[in-house]
């Protein structure tokens, strides 16, 4: 049985109503808070933990974990941070652009929730540079917010002191990486730190600061509201909850939708995006959860649970839950191969293999393209996407690696079928 | 990072640019984004900053505007911060234009999600009609840059021309868009096909209620 409205948390998803305050607490934002805080800080964090919330951002860690890792006593000298991730830039991604121009009272209502949950003082809502028109809104909605009392001094007359400021990004794919994200809200450039300290223990500016993503701070005040088992009733054990699927490429209907966690694939094609261009038999593969997770050929993906486990048992993720369709036909090769650029030109220039690796993973890609080149290359190929992966500081680095190994693992008779029909590498000129 | 810039002649820039300051709007608006950040913090406000610096050059210009190297230094000394830093953040982020651009930034997105839909057609149709990727077309109108993924993938393939998504593209209508935006004709911003943000062509598979009144769900939990 597949989601009923009722259960589904983002009801303006598709902005067909207004964003704003009144329009917002007509749906159920902003009902009573005051009420949800009472519930108490640790309380509020056992009952994200007990709901089974995994993060939303791509990684899947538990939310309510990661709440408790943040200090029980503050120091005004010594503020706790909430950090919320709104640099939606892995490419298929496109739901916290639907929350925040069309739910941006969920966030900031979220917001408050979360950052009383672990003592923070304040939170930044990071959102990308090139989401202009959202963050207009999000401005909007956060103005209307402190006008109505909701956040600020004394926050739904709760007696908790909290603030939400908005910080626009300018376009860098790897500030949505948390620690990027920290060096970036200072004013510096977006270049990951290394870890330990983690961010819980010395974040922004040296702050305890947790990062979390729009989508898991978002759903958590309807959680509460609605209780840790409602949330825990779908999906698959380990992978509670609802989610925002966005579905692109080679599908009849392109949409962004909440479902179920664990709702199978072809179940979400056929309900929400009308089913695969040209028929079932058309699909090539599919790659589902954004592009720094390997692909998966069709007949593995087709019946396959969309969830963190059930995916990962495919080799894959669900990261952002963003599936990419791509039909028969898709240049598979070239389809890889634009990550592979989009990777060489997002790589920050900090740690070597990943500088240096991008740019010659995607030369090589472009040769593979073309068959020119030699088979024993998908090897090297390969075994270079190895030594990028897991020795970076961050996790551009494997996420570069991931699709190449992907396209590898599973279209490596393609890549030989174009360099048999290329003839082979060919010399350099004399 | 982005592929390297010819940066302007410096005594040039520096004679038109040199006096540069924040117009009164944009000082007021200055000071309110300093004040989202603990005090001593102020250098956490440089990127809101040089955004704002652009849009002033780009009243001033007609243009989308851009940073000439005196307008960083402004906003550094604003800030209290060593000019460097501002530097580093100028040419680290994608969306501070180190060069002059034309009076419509054309930014076709040719990630994968966008190349699956169709974003060559999108790239023919600038091309066709004499723009150039990095370069402005000579009567000053459209910069065009291959950009990357824009974060609208279920629109798909989408072009941001200055501060407004175009969605849905095909060959055709993205013909028709540049050829509005140069004769000044009103333009669609969004999908430019019959279609609700996000939500599937042809009308919801969900929260139908929604299309026509703000439902309130909450009454059936």
């Amino acid at each position: 049985m597949s989601l009923q409205d009722k259960d589904r948390i983002f009801t303006n998803v598709h902005g067909f109503q207004p964003w704003n305050l009144k329009a917002a607490q007509k749906r159920g934002d902003w009902d009573k808070t005051a009420n949800l805080l009472k519930i108490g800080q640790d309380e509020i964090i056992e009952r994200i933990k007990a709901s089974g919330l995994r993060g939303r951002g791509g990684a899947g860690f538990p939310t309510g974990m990661k709440w408790s890792f943040m200090p029980k006593a503050p120091t005004p000298e010594r503020p706790n941070f909430l950090v919320i991730n709104a640099d939606e830039s892995e490419p298929g991604s496109c739901k916290d652009r639907e929350i925040i121009r069309h739910d941006p009272h969920k966030l900031i209502e979220g917001a408050l929730v979360a950052g009383f949950a672990m003592r923070a003082r304040a939170a930044y809502i990071y959102i990308r540079g090139e989401f202009i028109y959202e963050a207009k809104v999000l401005e909007a909605a956060v103005a209307e917010a402190y006008a109505a009392g909701l956040i600020g001094k004394n926050a739904c007359k709760s007696g908790y002191d909290f603030d939400v400021f908005v910080h626009r990004g300018a376009g860098a794919y790897i500030c949505g990486e948390e620690t990027a994200m920290i060096e970036s809200l200072e004013g510096k450039k977006g270049q990951p730190r290394l870890k330990p300290p983690f961010p819980a223990g010395a974040g922004l500016y040296g702050c305890p600061t947790t990062v979390n993503n729009v989508e898991s701070i978002s759903v958590a005040p309807t959680i509460l509201r609605r209780g840790p088992e409602w949330f825990a009733s779908f999906g698959n054990p380990n992978n509670a909850g609802t989610k925002l699927f966005q579905i692109s490429g080679h599908v009849n209907t392109p949409c962004v939708v909440e479902e179920a966690m664990s709702i199978p694939f072809r179940e979400l094609i056929e309900k929400h995006a009308g089913g695969i261009r040209g028929g079932w038999d058309n699909l090539l593969a599919v790659i589902p959860g954004g592009s720094s997770v390997p692909l998966v050929p069709a007949a593995q993906i087709m019946d396959a649970p969309m969830d963190f486990d059930g995916l990962k048992a495919l080799g894959s993720g669900l990261g952002t839950a963003a599936v990419i369709v791509m039909d028969k036909s898709t240049d598979i090769v070239r389809a890889i191969s634009r990550l592979s650029y989009f990777y060489k030109h997002e790589s920050c220039g900090q740690c070597t293999p990943c500088r240096e690796g991008t740019g010659w993973m995607w030369r090589v890609m472009e040769r593979l393209r073309e068959g020119n080149a030699d088979v024993s290359e998908i090897d090297t190929l390969f075994q270079v996407t190895k030594q990028v992966e897991g020795h970076t500081i961050c996790a551009l680095g494997d996420a570069a690696a991931w699709p190449i190994q992907g396209l590898i693992r599973h279209f490596r008779p393609e890549i030989e079928r174009r360099i048999a029909e290329h003839g082979g590498m060919l010399e350099a000129a004399e | 990072m982005a592929d390297a810039v010819h940066i302007p002649d410096e005594a040039e820039t520096r004679a038109k640019w040199g006096g540069f300051a924040f117009n009164k709007a944009n000082k007021k608006t200055a000071d309110m984004y300093v004040a989202r950040y603990p005090a001593g913090r102020q250098q956490s406000a440089v990127m809101a900053l040089l955004d704002l610096a652009q849009r002033q050059v780009g009243e001033e210009t007609k243009t989308q505007g851009w940073l000439p190297v005196p307008v960083i230094e402004y906003v550094a000394a604003y800030l209290g911060m060593p000019y460097m830093r501002a530097y580093e953040v100028a040419t680290f982020y994608t969306m501070y234009n180190l060069a002059p651009v034309g009076r419509f930034h054309v930014q076709v997105c040719g990630t994968t999600p966008c190349m699956l839909r169709g974003s060559d057609d999108v790239m023919a149709a600038c091309k066709n009609r004499g723009l150039v990727k990095g370069g402005t077309t000579p009567d000053g109108l459209f910069t065009l840059t291959e950009v990357e993924c824009l974060g609208a993938c279920a629109n798909a393939p989408m072009v941001q021309i200055n501060d407004d998504n175009f969605e849905d593209l095909t060959y055709d209508s993205m013909s028709a868009l540049l050829d509005a935006l140069a004769n000044d004709k009103p333009v669609k911003i969004g999908p430019q096909i019959d279609r609700q943000t996000s939500c599937p062509e042809g009308g919801p598979t969900t929260l139908k209620e929604m299309v026509k009144a703000n439902h309130d769900y909450r009454k059936d939990w």
